[in-house]
């Protein structure tokens, strides 16, 4: 019973928060001294904005269990680390109220404290005491840092000597041992290399279920991998807040939609002039939306190039990039036996696949040419094309496969 | 989850607290947070002298200086001053020695939360810490001045004399003002880089009206009104007293200034607390 309260329990309230900011630095300060003097007057009356000032953050609302994780996602400037910094208390909202029931672990900037000329074990000691340590947890936790840090080498190195992916590393292993019941993550595990990467996320996994998450990132697959609720925030609202993760980051990519496709290298002998996605959803195509196919529905490319010099048929490579630029599916290349002719000075042809099983979202193509025979390049665009692939199903990874299940 | 009660935490605009509550918290977190205050003021002097071959001198030089300028003023017969009572060298090294203190206390809050800028916008910790870290630092650094001092008393003959042992609590209650007058200017002062300089500005000549190289005016006028007025005049001249084991004038003074220190710097807590968050809000969004 107490358990069940326990996992109920509301770890984190956020009820009409808003918070304005000032465009100039000289006005900006003046307010401030404004400000102090009415902090201490107990600052009762109601906040409007100033001249030169904008909302920042402008009502958000969000209530938060243990157990959970909200992905605060946006542009640059949305207002998320602002809202961020009020949950974390190091700035106060001009509007509304912040509750916050236990510890706070704050992932915001790793290694706060080191000093550059101390070594790695002192800096330990400044770092944890900083996030709330006491000198006796660091002393028992300290074995554990460096070995999670991996630098047992050069822990009595001084910082400034360190990589930076060492000092990341280094503060991270402090943070990892906070026992937070809410943790607040902004963006730094985009550092580090691969391996520290996938160790952070298991620490994180594992302090997951015991605490309430507010995560900000602008990498759509790990938000969609750790958080339940979503807010999706443009000039400071909320654009969209709610349980479906993947409809949010769809509209935030919607905000990215970018059709400018772009020639990265030609060597003359060939040009591309048209591009067509022949079996597309195109009974709704406005100039502006994007080209739809449905999941599992063939795919047809149609490309039509000018060959003003040579007659040798290049081999074509055609890749598929995801909304995050990265490479998911090749095609085939074709091969001097692939019956594709040219005609005059054309090159049309049609490339074919049966049966798409990308998952839902939006993918852009490339192309790139070379000469058949030396391999050579002659030409490469990025974008020439994007489209959109349909299916109920809300799901991050790149594939989503066709499956049929069978007793045995 | 009776707990979980004390860690539940509000932040709003309304300040709904009493002044009475903030001085408890301020109190409390200064408390909570003694391992991050020493912590911090450990790292700093650990990083100062491992860089620097001469170390602690570089915190005698100024005062030093100013001494033997003044020593060589008065044995050149340049200028002329009062009788101080005891040897003219060991007034001079007194008082510049004890002037250095109060200018680093005075300046510690500032300098203390500006250098910790880019913690104070990142993460959440008891700011009071800082304020207590910069007395460890200047206290450690008031450590060798008063040990410099002694070696002084001795060298000019002075000898040991029963005041002498209350001479640190005299060097304990100017870093004390001090760091009251630095906390209650600090909220301005971190918003307008102004505030520090004209503080260094303006102690380079409130220093000469107070007795540090030359003793209180015995002529009545504006120097010797200015000069009896001037708040830092009873600390200097009470702490050379117990240094040099004349009876203190002034200590009357010495008491009422020690007085209204004790709930301006409790003010000055309560500012330094309300005053953070505006400072992390307008200087590092």
């Amino acid at each position: 019973m107490a358990e069940e309260k326990q996992k109920n329990e509301v770890l984190v309230e956020v009820e009409g928060v808003s918070k304005k900011f000032c465009k100039d630095l000289k006005t900006s300060l003046w307010y401030g001294v404004k400000d102090l003097w009415s902090n201490v007057g107990g600052n009762k009356q109601e906040r409007q904005l100033r001249p030169k000032e904008f909302w920042a953050v402008k009502d958000i609302s969000f209530q938060l269990r243990r157990g959970e994780c909200i992905g605060l996602i946006g542009h640059n400037g949305a207002g998320k680390s602002t809202l961020l910094k009020m949950l974390n208390g190091l700035i106060n909202p001009d509007a509304g109220k912040i509750t916050m029931r236990g510890r706070v672990g704050a992932l915001i900037e790793l290694g706060a404290g080191f000093n550059p000329i101390l070594t790695g074990r002192e800096n330990i000691y400044n770092n944890g005491a900083i996030l709330g340590f006491t000198r006796k947890e660091i002393e028992e936790k300290i074995e554990a840092i460096i070995a999670f840090a991996e630098i047992e080498e050069f822990i009595d190195m001084p910082v400034q000597h360190y990589s930076s992916g060492m000092k990341v590393r280094l503060g991270f292993g402090v943070a990892a041992q906070m026992e937070p019941d809410i943790l607040i993550i902004d963006e730094v595990l985009a550092v580090g290399d691969l391996g520290f990467i996938l160790k952070c996320f298991k620490t994180i996994d594992d302090i997951l279920p015991k605490t309430a998450v507010v995560f900000v990132s602008h990498s759509m697959p790990m938000v969609s991998r750790v958080c339940s609720q979503i807010i999706l925030m443009e000039r400071g609202r909320a654009q969209f807040q709610g349980t479906e993760v993947s409809k949010a980051i769809d509209l935030y990519y919607n905000r990215f939609t970018n059709n400018e496709s772009n020639e990265v290298f030609n060597d003359g002998s060939l040009e591309l002039e048209h591009v067509e996605l022949i079996n597309a959803n195109s009974d709704k195509v406005a100039p502006d939306t994007l080209l739809q196919l449905k999941w599992g529905d063939p795919l047809a490319l149609k490309f039509s190039f000018k060959l003003p010099a040579s007659k040798a048929i290049p081999k074509f490579s055609v890749i598929i990039f995801d909304k995050e630029q990265r490479p998911v599916a090749v095609f085939e290349k074709n091969t001097l036996n692939s019956p594709i002719r040219i005609t005059g000075d054309r090159l049309v042809f049609k490339l074919h696949h049966p049966n798409l099983q990308l998952s839902k979202g939006v993918y852009s193509i490339n192309i790139s040419a070379s000469d058949m025979h030396s391999g050579s390049p002659k030409l490469r665009i990025n974008n020439v094309l994007s489209f959109q692939v349909l299916h109920e199903e809300e799901i991050w990874q790149p594939f989503l496969l066709k499956t049929t299940y069978e007793s045995v | 989850m009776k707990h979980l009660k004390p860690l539940e935490k509000v932040y709003q605009k309304e300040q709904g607290l009493s002044f009475l509550r903030l001085i408890i918290d301020s109190l409390q977190d200064i408390y909570r947070s003694r391992f991050l205050s020493r912590q911090l003021a450990e790292r700093d002097i650990k990083a100062q002298y491992r860089q620097s071959i001469l170390g602690i001198f570089w915190a005698f030089v100024t005062p030093l200086a100013t001494a033997f300028v003044w020593i060589f003023l008065r044995s050149s017969g340049t200028v002329e001053l009062t009788d101080t009572g005891i040897p003219y060298p060991l007034f001079a090294f007194t008082g510049t020695l004890l002037w250095s203190i109060i200018i680093e206390s005075v300046n510690s809050p500032i300098t203390s939360t500006n250098s910790s800028k880019s913690i104070l916008s990142k993460i959440n910790f008891p700011k009071e810490a800082l304020i207590v870290s910069g007395v460890y630092k200047v206290l450690f650094n008031s450590l060798f001045k008063f040990l410099l001092l002694l070696v002084f008393v001795f060298y000019f003959g002075v000898g040991f004399h029963p005041s002498l042992l209350l001479f640190p609590l005299g060097i304990l209650v100017m870093v004390f003002v001090g760091n009251t007058i630095g906390l209650l200017i600090t909220p301005i002062g971190m918003l307008y880089t102004d505030v520090a300089k004209a503080i260094k500005f303006g102690f380079q000549f409130l220093m000469y009206i107070t007795p540090v190289v030359y003793a209180v005016s015995e002529k009545d006028g504006l120097m010797k009104t200015v000069m009896e007025w001037n708040p830092f005049t009873p600390l200097i001249l009470t702490a050379r007293s117990l240094a040099v084991g004349t009876s203190p004038e002034y200590l009357t003074y010495f008491w009422v200034v020690l007085a209204c220190c004790v709930p301006l710097f409790l003010l000055g807590l309560v500012f330094y607390r309300i005053s953070i968050p505006i400072f992390v809000e307008r200087l590092s969004a």
